[in-house]
């Protein structure tokens, strides 16, 4: 007995031969291969030849690749309308939390800070200074205003600042918006160098399910010499810190973050083997930002974007290498991009959204009161440049930081979709705009591209993880994992 | 969900002829029993006698109708419900009180003809069946721990569907349900809307995919624009939260597309509950094209752990219906369902050794033709 029963119909029978393309976008991947990505990026790797054969419609009727194609909405047979569906759903998906707005707060009660660190990005001021400390009143005012927005979602980060300098606006902060929040969803974060953590502040943690992030450069050298402090006990101090957080509140309570210098270029093996031995289950490789004193001493700390790729590149590797060890470490830069390469999840990452996550996605309110469209933008500020302040606390109206203010032209002029040089890129599904690096580095919110290094490590970035999905097995079932 | 116990259900006959006296129509009748909870209306109620022949007695109008039944149907029991049809000389089996394994047959038609359909549908007359259903979920037990509606195509009875569910709902509030669609009438949204609207609080639906692409699908469930139909009617349940699970058959026509559908699915289709993998049943249609779709699980472990890790890669339960455990790799046995009801399954000449025979499917017993030539003792 061989084939079907008569009265059936053959595969032929139900393919549609003709198709058409979709919109979609392409690029270099590398000297071999072109990268192919639909309109709500997911992807497909293919030759040169494969892509001029699919875009002239060479390609055989039943070929695997058109199949592979068809299966990834790059075209549609017939009047099909699932493939238009899917993309519109992936697409709506993604962008699901934009409607509910500004959901990242940040508050500055204080910019007094005990640590001295030459690349600090926020312009901190001595810890005895006095007129540096948000006043009752102002944080009452930040408040209100925050909670006059719609996010059924509120994330409450504490910055600096060294936040543990002036506790008791901490916890005013908190207990305002708890008692007032009616409902939503509200985490709590506290960025602290730890050092100044004791039992009372902890208990206060606790109660309130508030979490730390902390910051771990490196080994005890690196991090002391990024550091300095009194008594040159940063790592030491830091260290018992994280300990004492994790016994009273749980291991995952506490997250580190890294910046780092020209000295952790040399080292992101060390660096790496640090938060392992430490215990951390997620390190973010992070470029240093233009901004703050770091602008200010760029020719001393400041590196080339070469550099850092190098620094990824080597660091991720030692990630991985750790995973296949059994250690389970995720890279948290790559964990946000291959969320958005691997799944239509809504992007939660502020710095990298289209249009910008400026304002609409993020509000930091400074000691003084005053309102900025992001923390970057308050560091500007702090070198005499106001141009992403939104208003202050106390005289400017929930609707007039973003109707009153520039916000909804940045916005405008943020989305990658029409802006040049990301408008044809494959990786502007993945990708978003930073109008305040572009502004510092380029003196333009938009920026050029091709002299861009947000653009250039972005993409080497995205290249990079790419590779790793597609050429080495062992990498990418990790990476996979870092999606979700 | 309560196990099924081969010792107490015995093999199941769920129709057969039947001799009939003094009785002229079809009518439902439930086996009567002073301790049952739920009962049908007095006209309605039957007593079962099991002298030297099995008798049931119905009332039936102004008379009372009897029925000789055949010695198969010696399980019946209090709260069982039986359709009884004189004319045809028919009878049967619509409820069992005591299987885990009840279901609604919806219909015989269906608007697919999938090459492996192990009920092949038939273009019948049978709007009554609905009607029945309507009438006898008053009088289920309400400790029935799930009910599957089948067919056919259930959704061709589109315009009763809801009015089953809230049915059900109203009367078996305890009572899971399990839909078993193409999911093709789906595509219109505001029939999935009026599914959602019922708010059953333990409703899925199960819809059948078999590729990633139009032409893999349609040729599969023979209808062109099955597979657009399909996913916009998934997509549909989706975006009205109603809870569903997607059912892949394993063949030969399937299976090169296995490993491509599955991220499909973990892209697309995300909010889908869990995703069924499940062996060839060689019944009905599957007979008659055997040749074309059978394929030895053993020789597609490989595919199987990609599909597996790819779908939990994106957040995705996997299961594995009908897929004896020593045709799966290792890794992938403790996703692997004892899928196969006891009164379809059999075990082979190896499994008399196995050490873990008690967590295995078995084998269907329709699998005359041909088994794995992997089977082994674990």
């Amino acid at each position: 007995m061989t084939g079907l029963a008569p009265s059936f119909g053959g595969a032929s029978e139900f393919l549609d031969p003709q198709y058409e393309l979709l919109p979609f976008r392409f690029m270099r991947l590398d000297e071999g291969r072109y990268v192919a990505t639909n309109l709500a990026g997911d992807y497909l790797c293919l030759s040169r030849e494969q892509l001029a054969a699919f875009i002239e419609k060479r390609l055989p009727a039943n070929d695997r690749l058109l199949n592979d194609l068809e299966a990834r909405q790059f075209l549609r047979r017939g009047y099909d309308l699932a493939p238009l569906e899917l993309l519109a759903a992936q697409y709506r998906t993604q962008q699901s939390q934009r409607r509910w707005f500004t959901s990242l707060h940040l508050f500055v009660g204080t910019l007094r800070c005990d640590h001295s660190c030459q690349y600090c990005q926020v312009s901190r001021a001595h810890d005895a200074a006095a007129g540096y400390d948000m006043t009752p009143e102002t944080a009452d005012r930040a408040v209100d205003l925050m909670l006059e927005g719609p996010s059924p979602q509120l994330k409450v980060e504490f910055q600096g600042g060294e936040p543990l300098l002036n506790f008791p606006i901490v916890e005013r902060i908190v207990r305002r918006t708890k008692a007032q929040a009616e409902g939503r969803f509200v985490q709590f974060v506290v960025a602290t160098n730890l050092a100044l953590l004791d039992d009372g502040k902890l208990k206060f943690f606790s109660q309130h399910g508030i979490k730390v992030s902390t910051s771990l450069d490196g080994p005890r050298e690196l991090h002391n010499r990024n550091r300095p402090r009194p008594g040159r006990d940063a790592y030491e101090a830091t260290l018992r810190g994280i300990q004492r957080c994790r016994e009273q509140l749980g291991h995952e309570s506490v997250s580190a973050l890294l910046t780092c210098t020209a000295d952790s270029l040399r080292q992101p093996e060390a660096i790496v083997d640090e938060y392992v031995a430490q215990g951390f289950r997620s390190i973010f490789l992070r470029h240093i930002s233009p901004y703050g004193f770091a602008a200010r001493s760029q020719q001393r700390i400041g590196y080339e974007t070469e550099q850092f790729l190098e620094f990824y590149r080597r660091g991720l590797a030692r990630i991985l290498w750790h995973n296949q060890q059994g250690y389970p470490l995720r890279e948290t830069y790559a964990s946000i991009l291959l969320n958005r390469i691997l799944t239509t999840a809504p992007p939660g990452y502020v710095d990298l959204l289209s249009p910008t996550g400026l304002g609409l996605n993020c509000l930091a309110y400074d000691y003084d009161g005053d309102v900025y469209a992001s923390d970057e933008g308050r560091m500007l500020a702090q070198m005499g440049d106001d141009s992403f302040r939104l208003g202050n606390v106390h005289q400017t109206r929930w609707r007039d930081l973003f109707l009153e203010s520039e916000l909804l032209t940045i916005a405008d002029e943020t989305m990658t979709e029409g802006m040049p040089g990301c408008a044809d890129c494959a990786f502007q599904p993945y990708c978003g705009s930073d109008p305040v690096f572009h502004h510092v580095t380029q003196g333009d919110r938009v920026g050029h591209r091709p002299s861009s290094a947000f653009c250039r490590r972005n993409m080497e970035i995205m290249r990079h993880l790419i590779r790793s999905l597609e050429d080495d097995a062992c990498a990418a079932r990790i990476l996979r994992q870092w999606a979700l | 969900m309560r196990s099924p116990d081969s010792a107490t259900m015995g093999p199941m006959i769920l129709a057969g002829r039947a001799k009939f006296a003094g009785a002229d129509r079809t009518s439902l009748a439930m086996i009567d029993d002073e301790a049952l909870s739920r009962r049908a209306p007095q006209g309605q109620r039957g007593q079962l006698r099991r002298d030297q022949e099995l008798t049931l007695t119905v009332p039936h109008g102004e008379r009372t109708a009897t029925v000789v039944l055949p010695e198969e149907f010696r399980y019946l029991g209090p709260g069982d419900i039986v359709r009884i049809s004189p004319a045809e000389q028919f009878v049967r089996v619509l409820y069992r009180r005591t299987s885990p394994h009840n279901v609604l047959f919806f219909t015989e038609n269906c608007n697919s003809r999938c090459l492996m359909c192990s009920q092949p549908p038939r273009d019948a007359l049978d709007e009554h069946l609905i009607e029945d259903i309507l009438a006898i979920i008053p009088w289920m037990d309400e400790a029935t721990p799930a009910l599957g509606i089948t067919g056919g195509e259930p959704t061709l009875r589109h315009g009763k569907l809801a009015e089953v569910l809230a049915t059900a709902k109203a009367h078996l509030p305890r009572t899971s349900i399990h839909l078993l669609s193409n999911g093709r009438m789906f595509v219109y949204p505001q029939f999935a809307a009026q599914l959602a609207a019922v708010g059953h609080p333990d409703f899925m639906i199960g819809v059948p995919l078999y590729g990633d692409t139009s032409a893999t699908h349609d040729f599969i469930v023979q209808a062109k624009g099955a597979f657009d139909q399909t996913i916009r009617g998934l997509m549909n349940l989706g975006a009205a939260d109603v809870p569903v699970e997607i059912r892949i058959v394993i063949h030969r026509q399937s299976l090169p597309r296995l490993t491509s559908l599955c991220r499909f699915i973990a892209r697309n289709l995300s909010f889908a509950g869990q995703i069924v993998l499940m062996g060839l049943e060689p019944t009905g249609y599957a007979r008659s094209n055997w040749s074309e779709l059978w394929i030895d699980p053993a020789s597609y472990q490989d595919e199987l752990g990609r599909a597996v890790e790819i779908l939990e890669a994106g957040g995705l339960t996997a299961r594995l219906y009908n897929h004896p455990l020593c045709l799966v790799p290792d890794h992938l046995r403790h996703i692997a369902a004892r899928s196969i009801s006891d009164w379809k399954k059999i075990f082979l000449a190896p499994c008399a050794s196995c050490s873990r025979r008690r967590e295995c499917c078995g084998f269907f017993a329709s699998a005359a033709m041909r088994h794995s030539l992997a089977v082994q003792p674990l």
